[in-house]
């Protein structure tokens, strides 16, 4: 039973509701749209006519520059080689923070050592820090590696700051296993890597999809720490997008602008589409418990 | 106590002490002795790059004498306030909406939290030529008629600030809305049938019955957006770049610019270290409890 069904509401009660609900679904898809029907139009278009209005003649040759040829800081090299840097960057980040975020997470659930509790808060603090306090040691960090610039200085930092959130997505879901399972099988002998493989993993599935879901989005997305140690043959995406967008030389294209950010958003948009449920599980155990 | 020891392994094992090991070094090193190094620094004569001569607290009293950074701390005000508020009562009135129609969960919620998967980045830049007076809302509406409309915020350094709240509320509050709605969904059922017995109206029943039962849900939301407020960067660097001249400034535009542009990297430091603190003081008390009753 839910409230819905206790109030037993009427007709024109439900069509109000649903009116609403319109308007804010309205509200929400505006930018989105604007994003859509902007990118197709011709610059003429979007300057001289109404920018909530449909294209008059489509075309999709403003993705091709901003994909291709737009140009970025000095050189018209379009978003290409960025996106392919945000590939490079996002995908050994995820796996490095999910899988080690599984053992400390599993240990973490169903270990009892001197301290656990206040190591747990520890390794939660740092995942939601300001990362303002950790910008100038992290660059001094990656200078001494001679990681400064490159992309394996990104997926360093970026490994190292999910951890916290990888930990807190496994240890929540591995306390709900029994423990006598676990006891069970040391009994027998079985040693801790049988019992992570054998065990474990079968039934981790949902949680390494919430995981490498929420990384995936927070690390394509990240800005800032892409602005600060991304150097000219790493940089990210988002910030090769905020050069295009905020460069103030030359006639603001803003179809050009539009499709590029489009292009930033689909990777993450798709992700979203397809696997929402996942989305809204790393959403609320990033801040509720449980 | 004896349940704690109950459901958790006491039996030594090597192999899982070693699986956690790399985990708490770099948390250890990258959050630990990173935020100390970073109080040092705010202590030294820092410019361009780090070095150790030390000052005292000359760089914080330096810092509350900027005029840039009382720009910066006024927005920080500001924009915590509203954004903090406004998301709050925009998300919960939404998660009511949401509970109560029969197409939430496959039409309307997906639509609602969309924003949430994009980066700052591209959302700035939609926001950004949506309100821009050339092209955007006033512009259309010029179009529609309205000849009279006026909307030239982005470009007012009194009011870009506000800009800057409404594109991120339109981000978050789909966030809020799916903490409040599960704590909807997790209020016994009795409480509120029973009032709908007694023929208690639908605003009552929200009001007294429903609201005051979401203490969890609003101590969530409150920390959350209260953490994200002082992080907020991304948006201010898409949207306005922290002008017109300095009137969005925030704390976290103000310390990369002093660290990284301005060469300045002691008070740089000495602003992140300001932030942390407030950050500290929302979130430590919260990290607290949540522990404390997960434990119980």
């Amino acid at each position: 039973m839910t409230i819905k069904e206790t109030l037993k509401l009427n007709r024109t009660f439900e069509f109000i509701i649903a009116a609403i609900m319109l308007i804010l679904a309205t509200y929400f898809l505006i930018p989105l749209y604007l994003m859509i029907v902007n990118s197709l139009k011709p610059l003429s278009e979007i300057r001289g006519g109404n920018m909530l209005a449909l294209p008059i003649e489509a075309s999709l040759d403003h993705w091709k520059t901003a994909w291709s040829s737009a140009q970025i800081g000095v050189q018209p090299i379009g978003l290409r080689p960025y996106f392919i840097n945000s590939i490079k960057m996002v995908i050994p980040s995820v796996i490095i923070s999910t899988v080690m975020g599984s053992f400390s997470g599993f240990v973490l659930a169903k270990w009892r050592f001197k301290g656990d509790e206040i190591l747990f808060g520890l390794i939660l603090f740092g995942c939601f820090i300001p990362f303002q306090i950790v910008l100038i040691p992290t660059a001094k960090v990656l200078g001494m590696l001679h990681l400064a610039g490159s992309t394996q200085g990104l997926i360093l930092v970026h490994s190292v700051y999910g951890l916290g959130f990888t930990t807190l997505f496994f240890r929540n879901a591995y306390k709900t296993i029994p423990s006598e399972m676990i006891q069970a099988a040391q009994i027998d002998g079985a040693s801790f890597m049988y019992i992570f493989n054998r065990i474990i993993l079968p039934l981790s599935t949902p949680v390494f999809v919430v995981s490498i879901i929420w990384q995936t989005t927070n690390i394509w997305n990240d800005f800032l720490f892409g602005a600060s140690f991304g150097g000219a043959a790493s940089q990210p995406l988002t910030v090769a997008l905020n050069n295009l967008v905020s460069s103030s030389t030359g006639v603001k294209e803003y179809n050009v602008h539009f499709a590029g950010a489009l292009l930033a958003a689909l990777p993450t948009l798709i992700i979203y589409f397809v696997s929402g449920k996942y989305f809204v599980r790393g959403l609320t155990s990033g801040s509720v418990k449980g | 106590m004896l349940g704690i020891k109950r459901w958790r392994i006491t039996k030594d094992d090597l192999v899982a002490r070693s699986v956690l090991f790399p985990t708490v070094v770099l948390t250890m090193v990258f959050v630990y002795a990173f935020i100390i190094f970073t109080i040092y620094i705010s202590f030294t004569n820092s410019k361009l790059m780090p070095t150790f001569g030390w000052v005292g607290f000359q760089n914080y009293i330096k810092l509350f004498k900027l005029d840039h950074w009382h720009i910066a701390l006024k927005n920080m005000v500001i924009f915590s306030v509203l954004y903090i508020g406004l998301s709050t009562l925009f998300g919960l009135f939404m998660a009511i909406l949401i509970d109560l129609n029969k197409f939430s969960e496959t039409f309307f919620r997906p639509i609602y939290l969309y924003p949430m998967a994009i980066s700052f980045i591209v959302t700035g830049t939609a926001w950004k030529w949506f309100l821009d007076p050339g092209i955007g809302i006033e512009r259309i509406m010029h179009q529609w008629g309205f000849t009279s409309f006026h909307f030239t915020w982005i470009k007012d350094s009194e009011f870009a600030i506000y800009t800057i709240v409404i594109a991120a509320i339109w981000q978050v509050s789909g966030y809020i809305m799916v903490i409040f709605l599960a704590g909807l969904r997790a209020i016994p059922h009795e409480t509120i049938e029973s009032a709908v017995v007694d023929g208690a109206s639908v605003f009552t029943l929200y009001t007294k019955i429903v609201i005051p039962q979401l203490n969890a849900a609003f101590l969530s939301v409150f920390v959350i957006l209260g953490h994200m407020a002082i992080k907020s960067y991304d948006l201010v660097v898409a949207l306005t770049s922290g002008g017109p001249g300095r009137a969005t400034e925030l704390p976290s535009t103000f310390m990369y610019s002093y660290t990284f542009t301005r060469n300045q990297m002691g008070i740089g430091a000495a602003s992140a270290v300001f932030m942390l603190t407030i950050f500290g003081i929302i979130i430590i008390p919260y990290l607290r409890h949540q522990i404390k009753a997960d434990i119980e």
